[in-house]
C-alpha cells in the first residue's frame, strides 16, 4: 500500500482508475430522469466502493474514501460531507476487520458490506432529515434492497478488475 | 477470498511511513467530512456553488436520458393510439356535443367576468411565469427530496421562486446555477407551505412527511375538523406562493392534523413552470449611520 495509491504498476493504475470511475458512475446513477417521491434508489456508489474495498483491498488507497464521499454528496442531494465521513469511517472499519480476519469468505464480505450499508444510510439519514421525517420505512426498504444489490456490484467489481489473478 | 493486506511492510522504515501516512491522511479526510458535514448543517446553502458546477456538468446527461425515455416511452402509445383511434373518435363526437353548452356558458361568463374586472379597475398581478423547464432528475437516493431543474440563472431563474406544474404546487427554488437550479419539492420533510381550505378558508400549513405524502396541520384553530377530500389552495403567507395554486388534498378524515396527497405527483412531472416570488423579499433595512445623535444633557 503505497501513499498515494498502490504500486506505480501500471497494471495498479489501470485498475485504480477503473475503480475510481466505477464508484463515481454508481455516484452519478442519481442522473436517471425520474423525480422521485422516496428514496427508492439503492446508494449505487457506495456499492461500488464496498464491492471494490472488499474484493479488491488494493485498488483504493485507504484514503481515497474520503474524496470519492465528497463527489457522492455533491450529486446525491444529501448535505455535504455526511458520505465522505461515513465513507471514511467503513473503510476505516473494514482494514481494523482486516487485522483480526485474515481470511473472509463470500458470506462474511456480504455480512461487512452489509453492516456498512446499513451504518452508512442510517446516520446519513439522521444528518440530513430531522428525527421527526416519516422516512425510516422507505429506508428500511433501500436499506434491504442494497445489501442485496451487493453481490451484483462485486460481480461487477470483479468483471471490471479483469482476468489478471482469476 | 481477499488476500490478506499486508499491514507490516517489514523493517523498512520507508514502508512503514508510507502505511502509516495513509492512516493520517484516511483520518483527516474523515476529519474534513466531519467538519464539512457540519458547517453544512448548520448552514445548508454553504456550499451550493460546488453542487451548482456538478449540476452544470451532469445536468445534460440527465436531459438526454429524459428526452431518450421519451421517446422510447412514447412508441407504445403511438401504437395504441393508432389502432384506437376510431373508437376515440366516436367518444370524442359525444363529449364534444355534451360539452358544447358548457363551453358557450363558460364564454359569456369569461366576457363577463372581464367587463366587471375593469369596471373595479381590479390591478391583477402578472401572472407571467419566469420559464418553463422540465424537472429532469431528483436525489432519488437520499432521505431528502430535490429535483433539478432544467433552466437556472441565466433564464431568469432566482432562489426562492415558486415552481408549480399544471396540477398543482411542485415547490421552491433553493440553489441555482447558470444553466439548472435546485428544487426542493413540497414532499420533502422540510418543507411548510402556509395553505387555505377552498371551501372557507380556513388556514392551515402543508409540511412533508418525507414518505411520499403531505400532512395539513390546522394553524390557529384548535380542534377543527379535516373531511378526507378537503381541497387546500396556496394562500399567499409568506409571500414565496402565490394564492390559489392547488397543493394537496386530505385522504382520510381527523382533526387537526391529517395526511394529505399532494395534486403534482412528481412520478408524473413533466414540465414546471417557475413563477415570481408572490412579494419581492424585504429590502433590508439601512444600517444606522455613526453620527451620533444629540444626547440629553446630563443634569
Amino acid at each position: 500500500m503505497k501513499l498515494l495509491g498502490p504500486d506505480d504498476d501500471r497494471n495498479d493504475r489501470v485498475l485504480t482508475r477503473k475503480a475510481v470511475l466505477s464508484i463515481m458512475a454508481g455516484s452519478l446513477m442519481t442522473l436517471i430522469p425520474v423525480v422521485a417521491s422516496v428514496p427508492f434508489l439503492p446508494p449505487f456508489g457506495l456499492l461500488m466502493f464496498l464491492g471494490w474495498r472488499l474484493f479488491k483491498p488494493g485498488a483504493l488507497p485507504v484514503w481515497a474514501a474520503a474524496p470519492l464521499g465528497l463527489f457522492d454528496d455533491l450529486v446525491s442531494g444529501q448535505p455535504l460531507g455526511s458520505a465522505a465521513l461515513l465513507w471514511q469511517i467503513c473503510s476505516l472499519m473494514l482494514d481494523l476487520v482486516d487485522t483480526r480476519l485474515v481470511a473472509r469468505d463470500f458470506w462474511q464480505d456480504w455480512l461487512l458490506a452489509g453492516g456498512s450499508i446499513a451504518l452508512c444510510l442510517t446516520a446519513g439519514r439522521v444528518f440530513a432529515s430531522s428525527l421527526s421525517a416519516h422516512v425510516d420505512t422507505a429506508l428500511l426498504l433501500q436499506i434491504v434492497v442494497s445489501v442485496a444489490l451487493f453481490p451484483l456490484a462485486t460481480r461487477l467489481c470483479t468483471a471490471l478488475a479483469g482476468r489478471e489473478d482469476e | 477470498m481477499a488476500p490478506p493486506r499486508n499491514h507490516r511492510p517489514g523493517f523498512s522504515r520507508r514502508a512503514q511511513y508510507t502505511v502509516f501516512a495513509g492512516y493520517v491522511l484516511a483520518a483527516s479526510g474523515a476529519l474534513v467530512g466531519a467538519i464539512l458535514l457540519l458547517i453544512s448543517i448548520i448552514d445548508p446553502r454553504a456550499f451550493a456553488v460546488f453542487r451548482g458546477a456538478v449540476r452544470e456538468a451532469t445536468t445534460p446527461v440527465s436531459a438526454g436520458l429524459d428526452w431518450a425515455w421519451d421517446g422510447v416511452s412514447a412508441v407504445p402509445r403511438g401504437i395504441g393510439d393508432y389502432f384506437g383511434a376510431v373508437d376515440e373518435n366516436r367518444r370524442l363526437r359525444a363529449r364534444e356535443a355534451a360539452t358544447r353548452r358548457y363551453l358557450m356558458q363558460a364564454r359569456s361568463l369569461n366576457r363577463e367576468n372581464a367587463r366587471l374586472r375593469t369596471l373595479l379597475a381590479l390591478r391583477d398581478r402578472s401572472a407571467s411565469p419566469v420559464v418553463a423547464a422540465r424537472l429532469v432528475n431528483s436525489s432519488a437516493s437520499s432521505t431528502r427530496r430535490y429535483a433539478t431543474l432544467n433552466a437556472g440563472s441565466s433564464q431568469g431563474v432566482l432562489r426562492g421562486q415558486p415552481v408549480r406544474g399544471p396540477d398543482g404546487l411542485i415547490g421552491r427554488v433553493v440553489e441555482t446555477s447558470p444553466n439548472t437550479a435546485s428544487v426542493l419539492l413540497i414532499l420533502d420533510p422540510e418543507s411548510i407551505v402556509p395553505v387555505r381550505r377552498t371551501r372557507d378558508g380556513l388556514s392551515a400549513i402543508v409540511a412533508g412527511l418525507g414518505n411520499g405524502q403531505v400532512e395539513v396541520r390546522t394553524a390557529g384553530v384548535v380542534n377543527a375538523p379535516l373531511l378526507a377530500g378537503d381541497v387546500f389552495v396556496t394562500s399567499g403567507t409568506g409571500g414565496i406562493y402565490p394564492p390559489g395554486i392547488p397543493v394537496a388534498r386530505v385522504s382520510r378524515s381527523q382533526r387537526d392534523v391529517a395526511p394529505a396527497r399532494v395534486f403534482a405527483e412528481p412520478d408524473a412531472l413533466d414540465f414546471a413552470l417557475v413563477e415570481r416570488a408572490y412579494l419581492q423579499p424585504p429590502v433590508p433595512r439601512p444600517t444606522p449611520t455613526a453620527t451620533p445623535s444629540p444626547k440629553p444633557a446630563a443634569e
